[in-house]
């Protein structure tokens, strides 16, 4: 048998220290069996064992012939560093300060896991300082390790609104991303027929950009268990009337969801302040790399209230007392809830997430403070307005709304391929960064599928790392391409 | 063998609001031009007057050097896998992550998911091929995605896969689905989510297996399909898996293989021999991605072709020798997370089937398997330490340390904050129920030389025997650790828990 084959050869691997035979022999005979193939079978009927080796390419043993291997493969991507991208649309590239790489990529926090809370103090407390952070931001005083992604925090935070209030509508406005709004569907969905939620969703103003406050109006009833809305929403546009949409949702006895992006809120309101009663949003912006969308990092936040934590699917690290005085210990809250415990009747469900980027987020807000968050705001806000100015200024483009922040959809007189195919072959021509000769540029995100309304548009994104140099290059390029 | 005298780094170390000055600065962000700055004018110009933000977010002011110091200082209270014989964290195959690994991953760290496909060749084809080639073999599954991105998330995918097919299939009435206790408890809790109703099924004491029977009378016109976990969370495979998708089936149901922990079975067993219609593998543990503290990791789901339609969208296609993203789906379950999942983990796990091959995947499958008999061998010697239901254990076992609690008063809470003072990581204990009383579950897998199997088995061996010989010390363990045990009781009381620093500050009366 194949099986019987393989366990006479040696094959002594770096990663498998007891694959030295010897070793294997003497604790085989510790054991007392003769082999691996005798224990398997002990263990697995013979009908399904696969009975030969598997097909698979021959091993690279050599890391420095592995490295190549793959670097090889990789040099076929081109990055953000390479190119000029005003991509963001869920995922965005902003600069990630040296500390925050060097800290998410300790030993300690990148290989731990699952154990104590006093051998991983610091694994807890280095989350419980991000939920800390988090919640300053947003001025709401619970999180949790934060989840997946924005749409997945979006997805349990509806559910957390419709258990609170025992009703089964949430209504949506068009604004939000629809990559987002497929995971909120599938989370409102239900095998059963009578546990379903509806998502109803609501229109947004063309002129703005912003939440249709009538449409939104006529919408709300008795049934509604929660608005959720986006500040800013997935078109980049500032929610002016956030308060309004709270206030109307509160009206109705609904609650009011909002999901935000946390680079935000140096400068814009926080959630808490235009009566946002669950927060969530994406913590990607804030320390961490965008790793081709690996750098997603959900957040859930809410005020401290029994009601709201009883309906959390995560895990809430919560601050403690040791045995000695003024020492600090952590353990989680209400754990019971959790589909650790509670299985099938837990709150949703929470599993390994992201809570390395939780951390990394936690010292990109230590670093940056709150003079750091308002200047950063700042600069964004004045950089992507420069970028769109002068976009609009171009015959057949047209940035139709004013009020935004990072993000804004321009609209060209001709189809958004088109247009990003002649950028990504363009040198920047009339650019001063000298460097960047000869590099293409990766257009905003085509919205002409998910918002036909909107033309022909692309969605930019513009934050601090774009410097005026490569602005202007890009309104050099697109005129020439527009031309 | 002769435990260590270790002692944890205890620095005693604040809340990094207490460490705030005011006026220090961490980092300073790029301001904008001056040529913007006259351009658009003042940014609080940009901002609707009743979204500007009035008082400032209230988070600490620290130079770099005191922020790096103390998130440092935390990392070294942490006791990371690669600081030490991590094996007691069993469910979860800590197993080694090449640092080699690590530096490859980063080369995607700048890459947008959204970019023209022809400039994303590189980690399409890593994640393609990594399908393709290895988990194809490996699985006997035809197709894969990794837009699920962790393990429990991977087994939601499925029981969204599933209540869609059914719904195709005009049988919408299907909203039962079966597991087993022994499952983790993602294959009950993911399904609820997803709107079905889950039927449980309980071990038999001696087997510690459901019986065949009791499958056969928990389906019916209403099942939608089983969600299982084989090897069990136990370590015992079901012997009968086969017989029971051929039931499942029978009732006109999916079945769903969580193969999270498929360390022992790689090159094995495999589910498309026994009946499965789609899977997931974590390939944070399995696939050797680093566990990052809890995340980001990954599920890679695989399917039968006859499911493919379904999976989320886009997916990794390859045509004409070029990998492309697929959004033209109309049978796809949509999306369960944004982009395409965590790539980087995907990344970790190519090279590392890469460095390994067919004989070292099967060489780390039986070092694992191996490691579990050998580690069985020392365990049950200790004095406390039984091992309910018969049989080998694959990969891990579900030991209980009832009789040392009912001889010593000591039990697994106790165990586990001593174990830590001999540098080993506190144990995984199990899932709820417990079923097994004071259980723990160690997992051996291949990352583990036998001298460190040795260490761990001394470790708890001594601390069993302090049990006997002065249980007060294990119960007021840890002892040197990072810190001292905890005592606080108000983990469900809304009047005491504090999940952020400024509920603390207002309910210890701090403002």
């Amino acid at each position: 048998m194949a099986e019987c084959d393989m366990e006479k050869e040696s094959f002594v691997h770096p990663y498998i220290p007891n694959s030295v035979p010897e070793i294997k022999r003497e604790m085989l005979r510790v054991i007392g069996a003769g082999g691996a193939h005798e224990l398997y079978m002990e263990m697995i009927p013979e009908r399904l064992l696969l009975g030969r080796p598997m097909d698979l390419p021959e091993p690279i043993l050599s890391e420095l012939d592995l490295r190549r291997h793959v670097e090889s493969i990789l040099s076929r991507n081109k990055s953000t560093d390479e190119y000029v991208s005003y991509l963001g649309a869920g995922c965005w590239r902003h600069y990630v300060p040296k500390v925050c790489e060097e800290i998410a990529g300790r030993s300690e926090f990148l290989t731990a896991y699952a154990g104590g809370s006093h051998s991983d103090l610091g694994r807890y407390q280095a989350n419980f300082e991000f939920q800390s952070l988090i919640c300053e931001l947003l001025g709401m005083e619970v999180s949790g390790i934060p989840t997946y992604d924005w749409g997945s925090a979006a997805g349990n935070a509806v559910r957390m609104a419709v258990r609170l209030t025992g009703r089964r509508e949430v209504l949506v406005p068009q604004n939000v991303s629809p990559a987002r709004l497929s995971i909120i569907r599938n989370f409102c969905d239900s095998a059963s027929q009578t546990s379903r939620i509806e998502v109803r969703l609501v229109d947004y103003d063309p002129a703005t950009g912003m939440v249709d406050l009538t449409d939104l109006e006529s919408k709300l009833s008795e049934d509604t268990a929660a608005v959720y809305f986006e500040n800013p929403n997935y078109l980049g546009v500032i929610e002016a009337e956030g308060a309004a949409v709270s206030d109307a949702a509160h009206d109705c006895g609904a609650e009011c969801v909002c999901g935000v992006d946390p680079i935000s809120l140096g400068v814009l309101a926080a959630p808490a302040d235009y009566g946002v009663d669950i927060a969530c949003g994406e913590a990607q912006p804030l320390g961490i790399h965008m790793h081709a969308g690996g750098g997603s990092c959900g957040f859930i936040a809410s005020r401290d209230e029994e009601r709201y934590v009883a309906e959390y699917p995560l895990r809430l690290v919560c601050v403690a007392d040791t045995a000695v005085e003024g020492e600090y210990g952590f353990g989680q809250a209400l754990y019971e809830r959790t589909s650790y415990i509670a299985r099938e009747n837990a709150k949703d469900w929470v599993g390994t997430t992201t809570a390395l980027w939780g951390i990394a987020a936690a010292v990109y807000m230590s670093l940056l403070g709150p003079q750091g968050m308002r200047e950063l705001g700042e600069t964004i806000l004045q950089k992507s307005h420069y970028a769109a100015a002068r976009l609009d200024e171009l015959e057949g483009a047209r940035v139709p709304f004013k009020t935004f922040f990072k993000e804004f959809p321009v609209a060209f007189d001709r189809p958004v391929d088109e247009v990003n195919e002649a950028l990504l072959g363009h040198g920047i021509i009339g650019g001063k960064d000298e460097a960047l000769l000869g590099h293409g540029i990766i257009g905003g995100k085509d919205l002409s599928a998910e918002y036909p309304e909107l033309g022909d548009a692309a969605l930019y994104c513009v934050t601090e790392v774009h410097s005026l140099g490569v602005m202007d290059g890009l309104a050099a390029a697109l005129r020439e391409v527009l031309a | 063998m002769k435990v260590r005298e270790y002692h944890a780094p205890r620095w005693s170390e604040p809340i990094i609001h207490e460490l705030s000055t005011r006026g220090e600065r961490g980092f300073i962000p790029p301001r904008a031009e001056p040529k913007v700055r006259a351009k658009v004018g003042p940014a609080e110009g940009l901002i609707p007057e009743a979204m500007r933000r009035r008082s400032a977010p209230g988070l600490p002011e620290l130079s770099q050097a005191q922020v790096l110091r103390h998130y440092l200082r935390l990392s070294q209270m942490t006791l990371g896998m690669e600081m030490e014989i991590d094996l007691g964290v069993g469910t979860c195959t800590m197993k080694y992550s090449p640092k080699v690994n690590e530096e490859l991953a980063a080369l995607i760290a700048d890459v947008h998911p959204l970019q023209p496909e022809e400039t994303m060749q590189g980690v399409l084809e890593i994640a393609y091929e990594f399908g393709d080639v290895f988990l194809r073999e490996i699985s006997g599954m035809d197709a894969f995605t990794y837009q699920p991105p962790g393990g429990s998330a991977g087994c939601y995918n499925n029981a969204l896969i599933m209540r869609k097919y059914h719904r195709d299939n005009g049988e919408p009435e299907r909203d039962e689905v079966v597991t087993t206790i022994f499952s983790h408890p993602c294959d009950a809790a993911t399904p609820a989510t997803a709107g079905f109703k889950v039927i449980t099924l309980y071990p038999n004491p001696e087997t510690g297996l459901p019986s065949t029977e009791a499958l056969k009378e928990a389906v019916g016109p209403r099942t939608a399909g089983i969600f299982v976990t084989n090897p069990e969370d136990t370590g015992i495979f079901n012997k009968n898996i086969d017989e029971w998708t051929g039931i499942v089936h029978d009732a006109g149901g999916l079945c769903s293989y969580d193969q999270a922990n498929a360390n022992a079975i790689l090159g094995v067993t495999r589910a498309r021999e026994a009946g499965f219609d789609m899977l997931f593998f974590n390939l944070h543990k399995t696939f050797s991605s680093p566990h990052g503290s809890s995340g980001p990791g990954s599920a890679a789901v695989g399917v039968t072709s006859d499911l493919e339609e379904y999976l989320p969208v886009p997916v990794i296609v390859k045509r004409d020798g070029a990998y492309r993203l697929d959004y033209d789906r109309p049978k796809s379950i949509g999306k369960v997370r944004d982009f395409m999942g965590n790539l980087q983990v995907v990344l970790r796990s190519y090279a590392w089937c890469m460095a390994m091959g067919a004989r070292g995947l099967r060489e780390a499958a039986e070092a694992s398997m191996i490691n579990n008999q050998y580690l069985a061998e020392k365990v049950k010697r200790i004095k406390g330490v039984s091992l309910p239901f018969t049989g080998r254990r694959l990969d891990q076992a579900r030991w209980s340390l009832e009789k040392l609690k009912e001889e010593t008063g000591v039990g697994v809470a106790d165990v586990n904050r001593r174990i830590v003072d001999y540098g080993v990581q506190s144990m995984f204990t199990s899932h709820h129920p417990w079923l097994v009383p004071e259980p723990f579950t160690p997992e051996p897998c291949e990352t583990y030389s036998k001298a460190d199997i040795d260490y761990w088995c001394a470790a708890l061996e001594t601390v069993c025997e302090e049990a006997y010989s002065d249980p007060e010390l294990v119960k007021a363990a840890p002892h040197r650790s990072s810190n001292h045990r905890v005592v606080f009781d108000g983990f469900d009381d809304p009047e005491r828990w504090a999940m952020s620093w400024r509920a603390y500050k207002r309910k210890r009366g701090k403002d």
